[in-house]
């Protein structure tokens, strides 16, 4: 695992824009999950491909991703 | 483990209260990232705008202003003008604040060469007051005030406000940037980094304008709403740098 990505997941609006950028396509909207704001978050299901690129906390609108490197 | 990629220090631990997929969040960062990278938070003031992004000064932790719709610059001007030297003043508005009721301070401010940095969102629509038609309204562009699309004869062309401005002297530094993607994001970055800089030199205004999407105005989910500011919004609003009179010391 190269990378680690954490997702404020109380916060996240689901706007997916993180899902678009990401070069791995690592990254779901967790239908399971409804977050206090009544959405759906956004989650990382195979983090062990995650490069630690920060792709996802770049475009973030809201700022909820924070990315560690491993 | 470390860090590569947290939340800016120049942003305050405030909820954004913006729509999801609302490219305000995007700017909010870049421009919080820079003045963070510069040290400069501490001095700088910013003057949030009428419109989505009025509530900008709870949103950045530098000092903020309110200033009156469209009057940013103006108020603006007047802080950094009594502010001691060293003293950033950036604006942040909307296309609806800038292009429209504003664009008497905005054209003013740039004749003047204010010595401040101004970030213009353009969406292309007025996102606040619920989706009506703006200046920068695109021709064919469908709106709450124009059901049927805006056209030529009734509302005329869309305003181009990089254009405009870098037409006068005052204005050192005019960009226009976008935010769909990485490498988009990358270049608005560093445009508005070079905008402060300018200003950390008393340049004069450096302006950058960021186009931006608002999907519930749009009426598109925010992934087809970033596709159609591609298609549609940069063909007419051409990314690139428009001026760029002084350089960075």
């Amino acid at each position: 695992m190269a990378g680690k990505v954490t997702f404020c997941q109380d916060r996240c609006k689901g706007c997916e824009l993180c899902v678009s950028v990401c070069p791995k396509g690592i990254i779901v909207i967790d239908q399971e999950v409804t977050n206090r704001k009544g959405y759906h978050p956004a989650a990382v299901k195979e983090m062990d491909k995650c490069i630690a690129c920060a792709s996802c906390a770049k475009i973030c609108p809201d700022s909820i991703i924070t990315v560690e490197r491993l | 483990m470390a860090i590569v990629y947290q939340k800016s220090k120049g942003l305050t631990d405030k909820e954004l209260h913006y729509c999801p997929g609302c490219t305000h969040g995007i700017v909010h960062k870049l421009v919080a990232e820079t003045l963070e990278e510069l040290g400069i938070i501490g001095t700088t003031i910013g003057v949030a705008p009428v419109g989505c992004s009025v509530f900008a000064y709870d949103y950045f932790s530098c000092d903020m202003h309110g200033a009156a719709h469209g009057r940013a610059p103006a108020v603006a001007t007047g802080i950094k003008r009594v502010s001691p030297p060293g003293t950033t003043v950036f604006t942040y508005q909307g296309d609806g604040d800038l292009a429209a009721i504003g664009t008497a301070e905005i054209v003013q401010a740039a004749m003047r060469g204010e010595k401040i940095t101004v970030i213009f969102i353009n969406n292309a629509i007025y996102g606040m007051t619920g989706g009506q038609m703006a200046p920068t309204t695109l021709i064919g562009q469908k709106t709450t005030t124009s059901p049927l699309g805006r056209t030529k004869e009734h509302a005329g062309m869309p305003i181009k406000m990089c254009e405009l401005l870098s037409t006068l002297d005052g204005c050192v530094y005019a960009e226009r940037v976008c935010v769909t993607d990485i490498p988009n994001l990358n270049k608005a970055k560093k445009a508005i980094r070079k905008a402060f800089e300018l200003q950390q030199q008393n340049a004069g205004l450096t302006f950058v304008e960021v186009l931006a999407a608002c999907p519930t105005n749009w009426g598109k989910p925010p992934i087809k709403a970033v596709e159609w500011l591609k298609e549609n919004m940069i063909p007419y609003y051409p990314l690139g740098v428009y001026k760029d009179s002084a350089e960075v010391k």
